[in-house]
């Protein structure tokens, strides 16, 4: 006699004990810390904080220890707590000319006010396995020990040129709305910028990336130069209605890239180079610099370019940007289908039985459909 | 019935009230035009998207302490998707669940209406991967909506008839198209198309939430639901020719599970709660008997 | 919009005394009104309003509105104890304008503007469309007037006070430009009636 199997509670209880073991490795290997994840894993926690829309770097190296190192998964992690926190307020718009900069170059100027500063990159490196860093006590100097000459502050590229009246100007106009928050409002098409960039600015770096990549190689007509690739500590500055002024509530380290492309202008407007816009929190180059591609991408229509192309597409490139979304929605087919594909057997069957008959003779027996 | 303790650390059903007002008044536009996707805040929910986060948000919205709350998925109470849900509200709500159906007034389902009749004053809360109906026609949400707005579902009917042309019968087996109360085109999510019935003048509520899509949309009570179909080609609902192995049901969905290597097969209620029902009242199928335990 | 003056809180009138419980059943009450028109539900939360507010319209709003949602009051309950009463417990604002309005709330059903003048929402988004609340003298099931459509089983019966052929031709308009239009709540003291956009409305 068939008896339908059950406990499905039980089930789920030992796979959550397992992935727990699985995640911990072998007991004998000291545990990860989270306060090791913060200081070692930086990017990667940058990373998370971006995607997860929210700066906290306890939290992302938290979700990153209990995602096993998985990104996608940590950064639903932090979305999901995310959206359990209360709003206490909006900061003053983040003013990135005042960074304290780490980094900063430009490949438009060879030289600048502030000059080029190089600060931490890979850029500069052989990429050759460090074999040193094997070594389970491998010396590490004391990074205190060569501390900077002291806090950069320098204009942005984009200002100077914006002097000249040479680059589009990203003023506030008058009566343009507060941007609404994708986080609490469904994206809307067509979307304006501001709604297009907290999209990118969430949007999973691997896939702006792809997106960015393409408009260079001819699926896009930008050729954008990068006047300017910051990275730094800004001041969070929000307004007290009691003081009437806005108060320092901290800093928060940002990357922030500017790419201009230029526009042969039109019968309206001017020759001028326009922006493409990226920003990501904590040191995040690749994400930024991929970002203001696509950004600029995105913007085709506004100066009259081909908007045919798929980094062009505001709505697929919107609608598909999120890898918590895309990764849920992709691996849902794991979960049981069983009823769907019981119909469409059925339905195969029946179809299959009827294409037997008017080929009959070309194949043998087929078992009537159920 | 089971009843547990509501979690600490977190509001009554996760949501904050900010975000529950938001989907309520959603909720309450979607009943006032029926069948028509109503695009709200949807949040991100500590279950992935795709595995009943719209759900999850609607029944987070309307559940409160005085429901009995059922979880199906596929017409069972123990699949995992089910049992996470369930065991998630127990966590956030402390409100009883059940596996009855006649108990619940609260029923959120993946895939499946129960086939016990539902009764007034329930809610059926009904988890959505794409809400529009017209998606695989027409990718781009800027036409579709303006579409909806013209009513016009030619596309729709072209497919289905397409389907005749080539198969000799529509080819679409779930999610089957409906119109509801006689306007808007709805797609009923992926329940076979021997629900649909279920959804016509039902005297239940139906919700649907679907989260990465961020839309809810709803039929309300003793509504004209409609599944699409020609004179020449009337709609019709899967048959099998046997009844349940377990409880001998007609009536009932089934579905069909591979018993042995060579492939043997039997047909038995996807409605776990409806099959135990009826075993227990006596009813036996050829492999039956005992109730499932 | 309604935002600078000063709110009286020394002579503030409380809201939900357990606001995440009460809302929900101020909730699931609306949408037994919105899915079953014509019938009477009772709103089973106790609220005590300040003058010019009804219970049920009260309940309705402190489980509804917010900063998201302008609330229109005559002009006279603006600057008056309602007005304050929801700035102070739903933090939404207060609309000059019908146009602006997501929730309307009127003290009788001849208080009904004219529809054009009300949000009906766009053909794309009829979503976008406002609530209207309107207390009304008397509410009864049976009487001369009859609804049908969606949640009516059948045809249900009802009667209401300071109902006019006004009011039958508003509904009747409303009906007839689905779906775009208002949903109505009607309400009597503590007790609630829907009449969405959906109802058909014979007299």
């Amino acid at each position: 006699m068939y008896v339908a199997v059950k406990g499905g509670e039980r089930a789920i209880a030992q796979s959550v004990d397992l992935v727990a073991r699985a995640r911990r490795g072998d007991p004998a290997v000291p545990e990860l810390s989270v306060e090791q994840i913060r200081q070692q894993m930086r990017l990667a926690v940058a990373r998370v904080m971006t995607e997860g829309s929210l700066y906290d770097e306890d939290l992302a190296a938290l979700a990153i220890k209990q995602a096993a190192g998985d990104l996608v998964e940590a950064i639903f992690l932090l979305r999901a707590y995310r959206t359990t926190l209360k709003r206490l307020g909006d900061s003053v718009p983040l003013d990135t000319a005042n960074m304290r900069l780490e980094r900063r170059i430009s490949s438009a100027f060879k030289d600048l006010p502030g000059g080029q500063v190089l600060g931490p990159t890979y850029d500069y490196t052989q990429r050759l396995l460090d074999f040193a860093l094997m070594a389970d006590a491998a010396v590490t100097e004391d990074p205190a020990a060569e501390a900077s000459a002291g806090p950069i502050v320098a204009p942005r590229v984009t200002d100077l040129l914006a002097g000249e009246g040479l680059l589009e100007t990203s003023a506030r106009a008058e009566g343009d709305p507060d941007p609404s928050d994708l986080t609490r409002e469904p994206l809307q098409l067509p979307a304006d910028r501001a709604t297009r960039l907290q999209n990118l600015a969430r949007g999973d770096e691997g896939y702006l990336l792809a997106l960015g990549y393409s408009t260079q190689r001819g699926y896009g007509t930008t050729h954008p130069f990068a006047a300017e690739i910051r990275f730094g500590a800004v001041a969070l500055e929000l307004f007290i209605d009691e003081l009437g002024f806005a108060v320092k509530i901290g800093e928060v380290d940002l990357t922030e890239c500017q790419l201009i492309t230029d526009f042969e202008g039109s019968a309206e407007a001017a020759p001028q180079f326009t922006r493409g816009y990226g920003l990501a929190f904590g040191h995040s180059e690749r994400k930024a610099m991929a970002m203001a591609l696509v950004d600029r991408a995105l913007r085709a229509g506004e100066f009259g370019e081909d908007t045919d192309l798929p980094a062009n597409n505001e709505e697929f490139v919107l609608a598909h940007s999120d890898n918590v979304e895309a990764s849920g929605f992709v691996q849902h087919l794991k979960l049981p289908h069983y009823v769907d594909f019981q119909t469409n057997l059925e339905l195969l069957r029946r179809l299959r039985a009827q294409w037997d008959a008017s080929n009959a003779g070309a194949t043998g027996d087929e078992e009537p459909a159920a | 019935m089971t009843q547990a303790e509501a979690h600490d650390g977190y509001n009554f059903a996760y949501l904050d009230e900010h975000t529950k007002r938001m989907i309520r008044r959603a909720l309450l536009k979607a009943v006032a035009i029926p069948g028509y996707q109503v695009p709200f805040g949807s949040r991100e929910m500590p279950l992935p998207y795709g595995w009943g986060t719209g759900g999850i948000q609607v029944t987070a919205a309307v559940i409160g302490r005085a429901d009995v709350l059922k979880v199906i998925d596929q017409g069972a109470d123990d699949t995992t998707n089910a049992v996470n849900i369930r065991s998630f509200f127990r966590k956030v709500t402390g409100v009883a669940t059940t596996e009855r159906t006649r108990e619940a007034t609260l029923i959120q389902t993946r895939h499946r209406i129960p086939e016990t009749p539902l009764s007034e004053g329930q809610i059926m809360v009904f988890q959505v991967p794409i809400p529009e109906p017209l998606r695989w026609l027409e990718p781009r949400e800027t036409e579709t909506r303006s579409m909806h707005a013209l009513r016009e579902y030619g596309v729709m009917h072209v497919k289905l008839y397409e389907d005749i042309v080539r198969h000799g019968r529509i080819a679409t087996t779930y999610d089957y198209p409906v119109i509801v109360n006689g306007h808007y085109l709805m797609r009923p999510s992926p329940i076979p198309k021997f629900d649909n019935p279920k959804l016509h003048r039902s005297p239940a509520l139906m919700l649907f939430g679907a989260g990465r899509e961020k839309r809810v949309y709803a039929v309300p009570p003793d509504t004209d639901v409609r599944s699409l179909d020609f004179d020449d080609h009337p709609f019709a609902i899967e048959r099998w020719d046997a009844p349940c192995a377990l409880c001998g049901a007609t009536d009932a969905y089934l579905d069909e599970i591979i018993i042995d290597d060579k492939g043997e097969r039997m047909y038995v209620c996807s409605d776990t709660e409806y099959c135990n029902d009826r075993q227990q009242a006596g009813h036996h199928g050829t492999q039956g008997g005992a109730p499932r335990a | 919009m309604n935002t600078a003056t000063e709110l009286d809180l020394a002579h503030m009138l409380p809201g939900f005394a357990d606001p995440v419980h009460d809302a929900q059943r101020g909730f699931r009450c609306v949408l037994d009104a919105l899915s079953r028109p014509g019938r009477l539900f009772d709103m089973t939360v106790d609220v005590t309003p300040p003058p010019g507010l009804a219970p049920a319209q009260c309940a309705a709003l402190l489980t509804l509105a917010d900063c998201d949602t302008p609330v229109w009051l005559e002009p006279g309950l603006r600057d008056a104890a309602a007005g304050h009463y929801l700035r102070f417990h739903c933090g939404c604002p207060l609309a000059a304008d019908f146009a602006d309005a997501h929730f309307v709330v009127l003290a009788g059903l001849g208080a009904l503007p004219q529809r054009s003048a009300l949000k009906l929402g766009d053909p794309c988004y009829p979503d976008r469309s406002a609530t209207v609340l309107v207390e009304v003298p008397e509410l009864e099931h049976g009487g001369p007037i009859r609804l049908r459509g969606p949640g009516i089983a059948d045809v249900q019966a009802i009667s209401v006070g300071g109902w006019t052929a006004r009011t039958t031709a508003f509904l009747h308009e409303n009906r007839a430009a689905f779906p775009l239009g208002v949903d109505l709540l009607l309400s009597c003291g503590g007790r609630l009636m829907g009449l969405p956009r959906t109802t058909i409305v014979e007299v």
